[in-house]
C-alpha cells in the first residue's frame, strides 16, 4: 500500500508518521533505535534566536493521566543550531523541520530569516505556544490576530519553505485560529499542541513542576485533539497534522479518519524510543485488517 | 561510547532484600531485580539503562537504573521502591517481559594504577558491585558507605569480600556527623594517595562530595541521576549546570543533559552549588 503523501509541493513524506515538535530532540538521538529515513518526517526540539538555560527544575512529571511538563526550551539558540546541530544529519533522506521558539515577531521573523537559508531544513513549523512580550505573555495561539502575525513573521522570511503553524486548544475558537493563519500564510497546521495543567505534591505542598504550569500530554490530551481538529477539518484548505497521545496504528488512523494528513508520535518517544519506528511499520498491515485500501479517500473519511 | 540497543528482556528472578515493610504484607523495600542477559557488546560501570514493563499502557515513564552487573548469564539491578513507578516494578514476577533500552551515557574511570575511593549511599551503591567486579586491582579500592535502611537491605555482601569497606549508618544526627567525618578522613587519604574519588547517591549527599572533593582539591567523579526521563537526551527533562571547565566552551555556564553528558561527570566541570546551598540552609 502506498503510504506516502505529498503535503506541501515540494514536502514528500514517505509515510504519514513523523515525531512531534521537542519530544524527538534532533532525531540523532533515536538512531541507534531504528532508521529515520523510515519516518515521515522529523520535528525536531524548539530553537531560539539566542541561548536558554529552560526552565527550573522539576520539569516534567508523570500523572495518572499522562506526561506534565515546563522545560522551557533549553538550546544553545540558532547560531549554535545551525552551525553544530544541523551538519550531519541524514536530511537528504528524510525531511527535517525545527520548532521555532520567540516571545515576539521580530524574533520569529529572524529565526526565519537564518533557518530558511539551511539546506537541511525541509520546513519550520512555528511554535504559538509562546509567551508574546507585547501582550503581557499571552501566548500567541489564543487569539487569531497575535497567531496570524507570528506566522506572517516566519512566513515572510521563509524563502519558500513550508511554514507549519502549530495551534493549540487552549484558543477559544481554535477553528477562527486556524483560519486566521492559514490566511497568514501558513502551508500546514499542526494541532494539537498540549493542554495547560498542574500537579501537586502533596508530602511537599507544592506544585510539581518548577514552572508550576506545565503541558499536559498522553493519552489524556487525544480526546482533546481529536475534537479539535474535527471543528477546522473542513473549513481550511491546508493539510493538517495531528498529535496528541498517539501511541499505536490505530491512533494514527484514528487521527486520519477525522482529517489529519500526516500524525506526530509525542511523549510516547519518551516511554519507549523504538515506538514511533513501530508506528511506521504497522499501520500497513491495520489498514489491511480493516479493508482500507487508498488512503487518500479514507482521510476524513468519517461516516457519523 | 557503546552504541546502546532497545531490547525486550524476560525477568529471570526477582529477589527482596532486607525485611518486609512493616504493615505492608510482604512487600519490601528493596529489591535485586535479574534479567536475562542483553545482547550488548560492552558496557561500563556508571552508565545506566532505562527500563519498564512490557505488558500494558499503565504508566508512561520508563525508570533510569545503573548497571549493577552484568554476569555470563544475566543483567542484574538493584533498586529502592521509592515511588508508584518503582512499586509497579517490585511486583515483577519470572518470566514476566520488559523493555530495556541501554547501556546509556558514560561510566566511571577503571584505572589498575590509581587507588580509588567509592563513596556511596544507599541503592546508589548499585553501580559500585560490578565496578568492584571488573577492577582489574580491587586492593586499590576502598568505600565508604551510608545507609539509613539496615544493612541487609543492600548487596554489600561480594563488594565487601573484594574491598576495604565502611560501613555506616546514618540514622541520627550524631551517625550522620560519624559518616561526614568517615568520608572526610578517606578523601584526605585519598587526595594525598593521588587517588580518584567516585561517587553515587542522592543529590544531598553528591552536592556534599562535590563540595569536600573540591575543597580538598580530590579528583572526582558524580554519578548524578535526577530526574531522567528518557534517558537518551529528547525529554530535556534533566539537566546538570556545568562549570567554566567544561570542556566544550559553547555549554561551560550552562546546563546540559544529565542522560547524555552524564550521568558520571567530573566534579570540577559542574556546578552544585545550588544543592550545597539548599543542604546547608
Ligand atoms: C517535554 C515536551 C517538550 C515539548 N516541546 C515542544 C516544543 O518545543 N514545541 C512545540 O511546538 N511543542 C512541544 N511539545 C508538545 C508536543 O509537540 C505535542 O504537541 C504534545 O506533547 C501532544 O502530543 P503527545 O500527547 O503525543 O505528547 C512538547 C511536549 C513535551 C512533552
Ligand atoms: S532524561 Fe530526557 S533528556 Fe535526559
Amino acid at each position: 500500500m502506498d503510504m506516502r503523501i505529498e503535503l506541501v509541493p515540494g514536502l514528500v513524506l514517505k509515510n504519514p508518521v513523523l515525531s512531534a515538535a521537542g519530544t524527538f530532540g534532533t532525531g540523532r538521538e533515536f538512531q541507534p533505535y531504528g532508521d529515520l529515513a523510515s519516518l515521515g518526517a522529523v520535528v525536531m526540539h524548539g530553537v531560539s534566536l539566542r541561548p536558554s538555560g529552560g526552565a527550573p527544575q522539576p520539569r516534567i512529571v508523570e500523572t495518572e493521566s499522562g506526561i506534565l511538563s515546563a522545560v522551557g526550551t533549553p538550546n544553545l539558540g540558532v547560531r549554535h543550531f545551525v552551525e553544530r546541530e544541523l551538519p550531519g544529519l541524514p536530511w537528504s533522506d528524510v525531511p527535517f523541520i525545527p520548532s521555532l521558539w520567540a516571545t515576539n515577531v521580530d524574533d520569529f521573523s529572524e529565526l526565519s530569516s537564518i533557518l530558511s537559508k539551511e539546506e537541511a531544513v525541509a520546513a519550520m513549523e512555528v511554535n504559538l505556544d509562546c509567551p508574546n512580550d507585547h501582550r503581557d505573555g499571552r501566548k500567541f495561539c489564543l487569539n487569531p490576530v497575535t497567531a496570524a502575525r507570528a506566522v506572517n513573521a516566519v512566513k515572510r522570511e521563509a524563502s519558500g519553505k513550508p511554514v507549519i503553524a502549530k495551534i493549540s486548544p487552549q484558543a477559544i475558537d481554535i477553528a477562527e485560529v486556524a483560519r486566521a493563519v492559514e490566511a497568514a500564510g501558513a502551508d500546514i497546521i499542526a494541532c494539537s499542541g498540549s493542554v495547560p495543567g498542574a500537579a501537586v505534591d502533596l508530602a511537599d505542598r507544592r506544585f510539581s513542576l518548577g514552572s508550576i504550569e506545565g503541558r499536559l500530554s498522553g493519552p489524556a490530551v487525544k480526546p482533546v485533539a481529536l475534537w479539535c481538529i474535527r471543528q477546522f477539518a473542513g473549513i481550511v484548505h491546508i493539510p493538517i497534522i495531528g498529535m496528541g497521545g498517539v501511541r499505536s496504528a490505530s491512533d494514527v488512523l484514528e487521527f486520519m479518519l477525522v482529517g489529519a494528513a500526516a500524525v506526530a508520535v509525542g511523549s510516547a518517544n519518551f516511554s519507549d524510543p523504538g515506538l514511533i519506528f513501530r508506528n511506521v511499520e504497522e499501520p500497513p498491515a491495520l489498514c489491511a485488517e480493516l479493508g482500507i485500501d487508498d488512503l487518500s479517500s479514507f482521510r476524513g473519511g468519517l461516516v457519523g | 561510547m557503546t552504541t546502546p540497543i532497545r531490547t525486550e528482556l524476560s525477568v529471570a528472578d526477582i529477589v527482596p532484600f532486607g525485611q518486609p515493610l512493616p504493615g505492608r504484607d510482604s512487600r519490601y523495600g528493596f529489591y535485586a531485580l535479574t534479567l536475562e542477559k542483553p545482547e550488548w557488546k560492552s558496557w561500563q560501570p556508571g552508565q545506566f539503562i532505562m527500563l519498564r514493563p512490557s505488558e500494558g499502557r499503565g504508566r508512561m515513564l520508563a525508570r533510569p537504573f545503573p548497571i549493577c552487573r552484568v554476569t555470563s548469564q544475566s543483567l542484574v539491578l538493584f533498586f529502592e521502591v521509592s515511588d508508584p513507578g518503582t512499586e509497579e516494578l517490585s511486583r515483577l514476577k519470572s518470566g514476566d517481559g520488559v523493555i530495556v533500552w541501554g547501556p546509556l551515557g558514560n561510566g566511571f574511570v577503571m584505572d589498575s594504577e590509581r587507588p580509588a575511593l567509592l563513596l556511596a549511599y544507599g541503592s546508589g551503591i548499585a553501580p559500585f558491585a560490578g565496578y568492584a567486579d571488573m577492577h582489574p586491582a580491587p586492593e586499590r579500592l576502598s568505600m565508604v558507605f551510608g545507609h539509613r535502611a539496615p544493612n541487609s537491605c543492600y548487596p554489600t555482601d561480594a563488594m565487601a569480600s573484594r574491598m576495604y569497606m565502611e560501613d555506616v549508618l546514618d540514622r541520627t544526627e550524631k551517625e550522620r556527623e560519624m559518616f561526614r567525618r568517615s568520608m572526610l578522613s578517606k578523601l584526605e587519604e585519598c587526595g594525598e594517595a593521588g587517588g580518584v574519588c567516585l561517587a553515587c547517591g542522592p543529590m544531598w549527599f553528591m552536592s556534599w562530595v562535590w563540595e569536600n572533593a573540591g575543597r580538598l582539591g580530590v579528583p572526582a567523579q558524580l554519578a548524578l541521576s535526577s530526574r531522567i526521563s528518557c534517558g537518551i537526551g529528547a525529554c530535556l527533562g534533566c539537566s546538570t549546570l556545568t562549570s567554566s571547565h567544561w570542556p566544550d566552551e559553547a555549554c561551560a555556564g550552562l546546563p546540559v543533559q544529565t542522560c547524555t553528558s552524564g550521568p558520571v561527570f567530573w566534579a570540577s566541570e559542574i556546578d552544585l552549588s545550588e544543592y550545597a546551598a539548599e543542604r546547608s540552609s
